[in-house]
Order: C-alpha cells, then structure tokens, then sequence
C-alpha cells in the first residue's frame, strides 16, 4: 500500500479507537500514526481509503501491539478485495516505528478465517485459496487502478469542460495546465503510482497505456471515462448506503474513542 | 397494467423470486448470510414503509406474491427467475420447481425460467434436457458466483459452459439471465468481470444474454460489451430502487445505458422480494431525467418508459401485448454498434 496520502487525522466513520495511554487522544503518538497510516490505505475498487469508508471497526493499541479489525458492507464482499484491504493495512501498520506486533482481522466476512490467517501467516492469497484462484492479486489490483485513474480523469475534464474547454481541448493540455487543487493532486499521485509520467509536459488525455488521445477521438474518450466514474461513483454509495445499514446502531461493533500518552 | 398522466404502460417484472431463506431452510451460515446480506439491500434502499420484519422477509406466502406483484404490483407477467444455492440451503433457496408449481395455478401470470450449471458435466446435462421439457423453458437464470462442493463459481467461457449453452440453441432456450456475483473461478480475477458474457454472445449470436443488474458493480464493462454484442441486454434489477435513495445516481446510470445500448434493450424488474413492484412502477413512470442533465443525456419519453417497462421482455419472450399500448415503430438504438469500440482507446 502507499502511505503518505492525505487521510483524516483519527477514527473515521464509526470507528472504535481504545489505546493503552491517556493524553490528547487519538491525534497524537503511536495511535495517531497508526490511524494515519490505515488513512493511506484504500479500498481497491472504490479508490477511497479504509477510514473514510468506516470499515475500519477498531484500533486497539497496547505496549507496541497493534490490533486492528476490518469490517465490510455485506458478508458476502468479494474476497480478494477484502484480502489486499487486510493485506495493505498490516503493512501499512507494519512499517510504523514503534509498532513490534500488528494483527489485522476481518470481521463478519465469509472468508473471514482464511485471509485472516493467511495474511498474518503471510501465505499469498494463492496459497491461501489453493485450488480455488490460480494466481497473486497483482494483475486485479492492477485492472482497479486504471477505473480509478480513469475515473479522476473524469473528475478534471468535467471541470476543464465547465471552464468552456470542448474534448478536442482536452487533447491538447498537459499536466502543468491542469488547476491547482486536491483534484490534480490525487490524480497525479494514481498516475505515479501508474507509473505513468507525471512531468509538467506529459499529456493530460492519455490512455491506458499511457498515450495521448488524439483530438478526434477524445469525445468517445471522454464519455467512456465518464461511464467508469458514474460506475464507481455508484458502488462508492451502495456499500457506504449498505455498511450503515449492516451496523446501524445497536448492531456489530460499535464507537468506543481511547486515548494515547 | 398502469395508467397515469392517459399513458398506459404493459409491465413485465423481468426478476421475480419465490424463495425460501428461513432458518428452518439454511444449511449452514452461508445460507444465513447470504440472505440477511439480501436483507440488507432491502432495508438500505426501500422506503421505510415497504421494509418488511425479517422473518417476513426470509419466508413469505405465495399469496404475498401474488397481491403484492399483481394486486398492487400493476405486473402484467412476471418471470420467475431461480436461484438454486443447493449448498446454502436445504432445500434449495428458489427452485424452478417451487416457481412452476405456483405458475402452473395462475395460468397467464408468469413466464417460468430454469437454471443449469457447467459443473456437473454430462448427467446435468440431461438433467437440463428434462427441466426444459418438463417447463417449456424459454429462459435460463445463471448465477456464475454459485458456489457447489470445492468450487467458488464459474464462467461462461469454461468448455462446459458452451456446451450447455449449444443446448440451449438447440432446444429453444433462448433468453440467458446471467447473475454475476463475488465468487468465481478463479478467486484472485475480478469475479464482476463480464468479459465471459461477452465471449458466449459472440459464440452464440442467435441467443440473448441479458446480464442482470446490467452489470453493476461493473456498469462500464457492461456498458462496452453491449454496444459491441447486439445480443446483450440489461436487467435493471437492483438498479431500480437507487430511483428512491440516489435519483440522481439512477439517472446517470440509465442515462449511460440509453446512450450506449439504447431503450430497446434495457428490462425493468424488481428482483421481488427484495422489492415491491409497486413504489418502482410508480416511481420510474413519474421519473424525469434531472434538468442539469438534460443535454447530456437526453429526456424520458413515455415510449421509452413503455419499452423498459414490458415491451422489451415481451420482444424476448414472444407475449401478447394488448394493442393500446404498444408504440410506434421507432426504434431507440443507442450508439452505433459498428464503428464507435475500434476507434475509442481503453482507459
């Protein structure tokens, strides 16, 4: 997973946060990085981070022992999405300073026990669904990164096209035209993570493999981009729509905020 | 039948159920699961007055079905589509027995649809052969996510898969319902993946493949294989009730699926029980593309409404429609299938 993006500084949506020290709360310390960092990691179809989505249930923190506990919209969520989400948030975690142990659990998951201990194991998913997938995640995560890079491009040509651009326009710009702001940011930051060029010259239209769109086609272009982003856009909303649903109050974990020292 | 506004408007509910997901019936916490997962979706997009007890909405009558689809529902015919889930449920959670036997009292009222599954090779295949037979199948319902014995799914491009579909074209069984779900094999690909439908469209061009739920959560590759595969229709069920809680979201999806496909191949349902047939009817006829989004995606039309509403399915199943409420000839076809996908780079 990357660390280092943007994140909400503690608990997100409904999270539980305990930690073993009193002090100025979830902000500051070992707590603190620790919910930045699961900040950084992101639901792999719906390019938004953990915490933001309130799947992350609870944190505990205890004399450098992380504990952290993933909760999905429905029991039946794909599994090899909730494995990279399990996956990522135990590196991420892994990396902090001061962490000794960290322990990532799906909850409320059909799968629950075997990513959970295949995870922690550290099996790939492979060895973990032996006979039932025939390869590493790699290859998806991969598929799941070009929707959402496609669906920020979406995001900048519907404003560059508010701003009187026509599609043909967009062809033309580069990276370094682009408005200053979180937009830009965060599609820059997909396309690096791409591995596509982020220089100030690069075209802005580029395809999947990273070549420009010429300007007769950048209509087509353009509405294909758009179809991806109401796609995802739309899944973002059902499973937010059906994790509020699932853990409404009353039901499965609920807001418990601890404190640092 | 219903009628606003001096429009009348034929309905065919293209997904009902009449399932059983009572504990009595689980055999095991996969079957719990699997319909308090259902319920889930019922209660997060139904307006609270429609949200039915759980246990109701677990085991319902058939004379629920019955006042709810066609009493209050305004459903001309519905079409029974069967989820078997043998390894969920004892008894299997919605059979094309359990459908048929209550079609077979209401002569008219329903189009009774069978399943098959790839996975159990030639004796499932005869199987099949009799299942047809026995309920003069026009229609199939396949769940590729199904899960049965060691296996988590399967695809429409698996050798076995053609096989049954060749049978299909043989004996007349030309509607393909296909139903993706969050497993598959293999488990490391995207399980959502409609790629397999669109090679068994290909391959089997004097079928239709109608994806359910029009391929959500993957709107986009559904979106792509229909404008290429002039044999892929979308089932708006699930898609619906997001009228209530997200019109605008619901706008933009049929506005994406008007462009690419066209109304010509889009078919209302409800996925009864999950929900009613009668707030859709009533919302999706009232309903209006929002202003803002007018130039883009053009506006409703009782034409277009009546086609979605019951025309389309009646196309594919050959029903009667009363001649009221047919339209004119006008097509409404989307984007040119031939030329657009070869000059459109992939994002």
């Amino acid at each position: 997973m990357i660390p280092g993006l943007p994140g909400t500084a503690a608990g997100g949506a409904g999270t539980r946060v305990v930690a073993e020290e009193g002090g100025d709360g979830a902000r500051t310390g070992l707590t603190g990085a620790v919910m930045a960092a699961l900040a950084g990691v992101r639901d792999p179809e719906l390019d938004e981070s953990v915490t933001d989505l309130g799947f992350v249930a609870d944190v505990i923190v205890a004399g450098g022992r992380v504990d952290v506990a993933l909760r999905l919209p429905t029991y039946f969520c794909a599994p090899n999405f909730a494995w990279l989400m399990v996956n990522d948030a135990a590196a991420a975690v892994g990396t902090i300073p001061g962490v000794r142990e960290v322990q990532v659990r799906l909850v409320d998951h059909f799968a629950a026990d075997e990513i959970n201990t295949g995870v922690s194991e550290g099996q790939g998913f492979g060895a973990t669904f032996a006979g039932l997938a025939d390869g590493e995640l790699d290859e998806l995560r991969q598929v799941f990164r070009r929707k959402a890079l496609a669906a920020r491009q979406d995001r900048l040509c519907r404003t560059l096209l508010a701003g009187g651009a026509t599609p043909g326009d967009l062809s033309q710009r580069r990276l370094g035209d682009l408005p200053p702001g979180a937009d830009t940011d965060t599609y820059l930051q997909r396309r690096a993570e791409l591995g596509l060029d982020v220089s100030p010259e690069a075209p802005f239209l580029v395809d999947k493999a990273g070549a420009p769109v010429s300007p007769e086609r950048a209509t087509p272009y353009v509405r294909r981009l758009r179809t991806i982003a109401v796609s995802i856009e739309g899944n973002t909303g059902f499973c937010r729509g059906l994790l509020a649903t699932r853990y409404s109050a009353g039901q499965g974990p609920g807001q418990r905020v601890g404190r640092d020292r | 039948m219903y009628e606003k506004d001096g429009e009348r408007y034929y309905i065919v509910d293209g997904h009902i159920h009449f399932w059983d997901g009572s504990p009595e019936n689980q055999a095991n916490k996969y079957g719990k699961g699997f319909i308090e997962c259902f319920y889930d979706y019922h209660r997060n997009l139904s307006p609270p007055e429609w949200v039915w007890p759980l246990d109701k909405f677990e085991k319902y009558t058939e004379q629920d079905l019955m006042t709810d689809v066609f009493d209050d529902g305004y459903v001309d015919v519905g079409i029974f589509q069967p989820t078997y889930l043998t390894d969920f449920y004892k008894k299997g959670f919605n059979t094309t027995e359990d459908d048929g036997a209550i079609a077979e009292k209401h002569p008219g009222k329903f189009v009774v649809n069978g399943a098959f599954d790839p996975r159990l090779g030639e004796p499932g295949l005869e199987d099949f052969e009799r299942l047809v037979a026995r309920w003069g199948l026009k229609g199939v319902k396949l769940y590729t996510a199904e899960w049965r014995g060691d296996s988590r799914g399967y695809k429409l491009s698996d050798p076995w898969a053609r096989r049954y579909l060749e049978k299909c074209a043989e004996l007349g069984v030309r509607n393909i319902h296909v139903h993706k779900g969050p497993t598959i094999w293999p488990l490391n690909r995207d399980a959502f993946d409609v790629a397999d439908i669109d090679d068994a469209a290909t391959n089997f061009p004097e079928l239709n493949f109608i994806v359910e739920h029009c391929g959500l959560p993957r709107l986009e590759d559904f979106c792509w294989i229909g404008v290429q595969e002039p044999n892929v229709y979308g089932g708006l069920a699930v898609a619906m009730p997001f009228i209530h809680t997200r019109p605008r979201w619901f706008a933009q999806v049929l506005g994406e699926l008007l462009y690419w496909l066209g109304a010509d191949r889009l078919l209302w349902a409800s996925d009864y029980a999950i929900w009613h047939p009668k707030w859709l009817v009533e919302k999706f006829v009232d309903f209006a593309i929002p202003e803002d989004m007018v130039s883009e995606y053009g506006q409703l039309t009782p034409d277009i409404k009546r086609k979605i509403l019951g025309l389309n399915a009646a196309r594919l199943y050959n029903l009667d429609v009363p001649a009221p409420v047919s339209v004119s000839g006008n097509s409404h076809p989307g984007l040119d299938v031939s030329e657009t996908p070869a000059v459109v780079p992939a994002p």
